[in-house]
């Protein structure tokens, strides 16, 4: 099997094709836009769609209008993007579209910078746009899961009939390593939901509007339903060296590969650091950090933001365990060393 | 007259016309749940434009035998509800975005009938970066736009379309141009592109209006069915209640006052779309079998031998933008993985970026990589003079440097690393292209290291270079380096 290197943001194109993408809408914005680039070019070739839209408000739009005719539809986008989109995203949920989102996220607020954050955690793990409304968040922290977290995305989408997520960062955007493509091309299923401008479809209605009251409060249990549903059925997270650890590091994309790093250094140093990194955002693994909470010491949260991740950490172990927060703003990234150096002040060595 | 119930209800006024039946078209709903179960009437307000023109589409839809294939995009607005009335495939749209929803409904079914219809807030407001590029793309689609120069479902507000002078709630003393700019022609504006075939402004003042509108409707339509393009017609359409009018008084202000502003007719009727359309089912699908092999699903890897490192290689190659540092990391990276282990290669990037310079970040391990943020590296390849200085102290102890001594005018500081000072830029000239004097540090670096074999590197080479006819003098490169080495060794 061939290992290809290529870009975080080239992979998400490859995974979304292998998974069965019909159609792409984007927008260009650093650092997202080599997503966009290789959607141009092998979305036609592979004889799918890409259209670069006048603005992301359109091109979340197009994702919603994409959707509703039974498409498998992705846009890319970073920070700035997604407030555009934010619209949209609302509208998807409340119709109940499935789609897949790649945020890259970048520096804010405002224009900030093209420089990683993880600052958009908040709004797009605690529901992008008006509404009680959220979707499936995945965290990839390589090339390969770039790739291989939105090969999946379409299926899930479509199992739940929501919004995909995929939220990583400027750094596992631009980051090249060797991907191992998926082998199998996804079909795109036959939806009886959806139009398809035929008789089969022609009672087919995609709305938001609920007019009496209990029916839009129905409607909204059934997606709160379904979002409980989300977190028995495919939350998602990897561990390292849990079972005796006193210090437990949580962290995503970029800053869990850092963070990593810094766990097995300070494993060799006799500390007794594990680190357990979410893959799915939204559901939480927060049953799992409440079951690890008991035998910690601390809970370090590591993340590019005001410290966001680390209130779900917080409200996730009930108080049972201290959790700390390491957080880095403005597009600054921590070296392994300052993350050891840090921790190893903070526990007298050992 | 309650429009909606009966088509083309202004018959009505001339007596000899009762003996026309009417019967509502088949592409509308035997009853109007919207206003109550089993109601024969719309939820629209009497003397509304709104019910006439739904009438006019069912019919149009009916006669063109297009039921079944009309997907019916409805915006905000009072026509939010259409699809209580049309018997079709309905979406509704967030606010002005039905144009984009349309369009890519169009990109999904070529045979779809996609209908976009919006008020004068949602298209010429809040939706008017959407319905100018639609049209600018020459969508096939048919965009119904009805004009009544007021906000009518949020209560009367002044609307881009309201005139000069006109009261509204948020304009209580009239529109004023100093303040609110003027009333816009949006079917104007649509006729100053390239791309639609068909655009025309009619007006429900009056029954042979009325019949105007009903053949530009159906001609919209029909454009679209015959795959022209985009079709806008452009109606202007009576709002009594917020107009604060009768019905009539609503019709004889709509021809005394709108129409002098919005003049209609016919602003453009074209034969045939400016452009041929790729119909992609005579282009043919592409089989997933032909998808693997442009995303090189199968391509076999290029793997040469399996190296032991002494140590983690993190490598860090710096120099100005243009020198081809990224691509060298690449190239690097690349061989990496030919030698069948691990690799991470990583742009100058936020907190990496600094004096100046461009650099990659290369790491290459027989384990999983964590972070792929090379801060203390061990080796450092240094193209430029802002670049040794950046990066020079970052090195760690018994790590190597290696310079491209023909563009830095100074030594290597540190004594606790190995120094390589390579004139490789003049080398390259040499040889006859300053390109590839990062081959020739390569090729040190790969001597020095161990890391990568020089076999891998002429391998890899050939399939990382675009232009074909540079693999020779590429290849110079590697001679020249080791030869180098060799000198400079003794």
């Amino acid at each position: 099997m061939g290992k290809h290197l290529m870009k975080g943001n080239e992979a998400v194109i490859y995974g979304a094709l292998l998974g069965g993408a019909t159609h792409y809408f984007g927008y260009p914005i650093t650092p997202a836009s080599e997503i966009a680039h290789a959607a141009a070019n092998l979305f036609p070739r592979c004889g799918k769609h890409f259209l670069q839209a006048e603005c992301e408000v359109s091109s979340i739009s197009m994702l919603y209008g994409a959707a509703a005719a039974g498409a498998r539809v992705i846009t890319g986008s970073s920070g700035p993007g997604l407030s555009l989109m934010a619209e949209g995203l609302s509208y998807l949920s409340g119709s109940e579209l499935p789609c897949v989102v790649v945020d890259v996220q970048r520096a804010g607020p405002g224009l900030g910078y093209i420089w990683p954050e993880q600052a958009d955690y908040n709004f797009i793990v605690h529901g992008a746009g008006h509404g009680s409304h959220s979707g499936v968040v995945l965290a990839p922290n390589s090339a390969q899961e770039m790739c291989d977290f939105t090969y999946k995305a379409f299926e899930l989408a479509e199992r739940y009939r929501c919004t995909v997520f995929v939220l990583s960062d400027a750094y596992i955007g631009q980051i090249m390593e060797p991907v191992d493509l998926p082998r199998q091309i996804q079909s795109n299923p036959h939806k009886d939901w959806a139009l398809y401008g035929d008789a089969e479809s022609r009672h087919n209605l995609l709305s938001s509007i609920y007019l009496k009251m209990e029916e839009l409060e129905g409607h909204n249990q059934h997606l709160q339903d379904k979002y409980r549903r989300m977190a028995e059925e495919i939350v998602d997270f990897e561990e390292f060296e849990t079972a005796d650890a006193d210090y437990l590091f949580v962290a995503y994309g970029i800053t869990s590969r850092i963070c990593h790093s810094a766990q097995q250094l300070l494993r060799n140093k006799g500390i007794k650091v594990g680190m357990l990194r979410p893959k799915t955002l939204f559901p939480f693994p927060d049953v799992r950090l409440r079951e690890l909470a008991g035998q910690l010491k601390k809970i370090i949260v590591a993340e590019l933001s005001n410290g966001q991740m680390v209130r779900d950490v917080r409200l996730a172990v009930e108080g049972r365990v201290p959790v700390d927060l390491y957080n880095w703003m403005g597009g600054r990234i921590p070296s392994t060393e300052e993350i050891v150096h840090r921790l190893e002040a903070e526990t007298g060595g050992l | 007259m309650l429009a909606g119930v009966k088509p083309s209800c202004f018959f009505m006024e001339n007596k000899e016309m009762h003996t026309i039946k009417h019967q509502k078209a088949r592409s509308l709903y035997p009853t109007f749940e919207r206003k109550a179960p089993g109601a024969e009437v719309s939820h629209y307000c009497p003397g509304c434009g709104h019910g006439t023109v739904h009438n006019l589409i069912a019919e149009a839809i009916d006669d063109l035998g297009i039921q079944d294939r009309v997907v019916f995009c409805s915006p905000v607005g009072c026509s939010v509800f259409a699809y209580y009335y049309f018997d079709v495939g309905n979406i509704q749209c967030a606010h002005g975005r039905a144009p984009a929803v349309a369009s890519a409904i169009r990109r999904t079914h070529d045979d779809a009938i996609v209908i976009s219809y919006q008020g004068d807030g949602d298209l010429a407001g809040i939706g008017m970066s959407q319905i100018v590029h639609a049209a600018n793309r020459g969508e096939n689609i048919t965009v119904f736009f009805i004009n009544n120069a007021i906000y009518g479902m949020t209560g009367g507000q002044m609307a881009p379309t309201t005139i000069l002078n006109q009261k509204t709630v948020t304009t209580p003393s009239g529109r004023h141009a100093a303040n609110e700019g003027f009333p816009i022609g949006i079917s104007e504006i649509i006729n100053s592109l390239h791309a639609p075939v068909f655009v025309e402004r009619v007006s429900l003042a009056t029954a042979p209006k009325v019949m105007k509108a009903r053949m530009a409707i159906r001609k919209a339509l029909r454009n679209q069915v015959d795959k022209k393009g985009f079709s806008l017609v452009e109606i202007l359409s009576p709002c009594p209640v917020n107009w604060k009018m009768t019905a009539v008084e609503s019709r004889r202000w709509l021809e005394e006052n709108l129409e002098p502003v919005f003049p209609v007719g016919n602003l453009r009727d074209l034969a045939k779309g400016p452009f041929d359309r790729v119909d992609r089912k005579k282009a043919g699908r592409v089989s997933d079998r032909k998808i693997l092999e442009i995303l090189g699903v199968d391509e076999k890897e290029v793997h040469t031998s399996s190296i032991h490192l002494k140590e983690e290689q993190n490598v860090k190659i710096a120099g100005f933008g243009g020198q081809g540092v990224l691509s060298t990391g690449i190239l690097l990276a690349n061989c990496a993985i030919a030698e069948g282990l691990q690799t991470t290669w990583l742009p100058s990037y936020g907190a990496e970026m600094r004096g100046g310079t461009a650099n990659a970040s290369v790491n290459i391990s027989h384990e999983a990589i964590g972070s792929p943020i090379v801060s203390f590296p061990n080796v450092l390849m240094a193209m430029n003079l802002p670049s040794l200085d950046a990066f020079e102290d970052t090195v760690r102890p018994g790590g190597c440097i290696l310079v491209n001594s023909s563009m830095v005018p100074r030594q290597v500081r540190r004594t606790d690393v190995a120094a390589y000072h390579i004139p490789a830029t003049d080398m390259a000239n040499n040889i006859g292209s300053p390109q590839i004097a990062n081959v020739i540090l390569l090729t040190v670096y790969a001597l020095v290291s161990g890391a990568i074999t020089l076999e891998t590197l002429q391998k890899v080479i050939p399939l990382s270079i675009k232009r074909k006819n540079l693999v020779n003098i590429n290849m110079k490169a590697i001679e020249a380096g080791i030869a180098w080495l060799e000198e400079n060794r003794k």
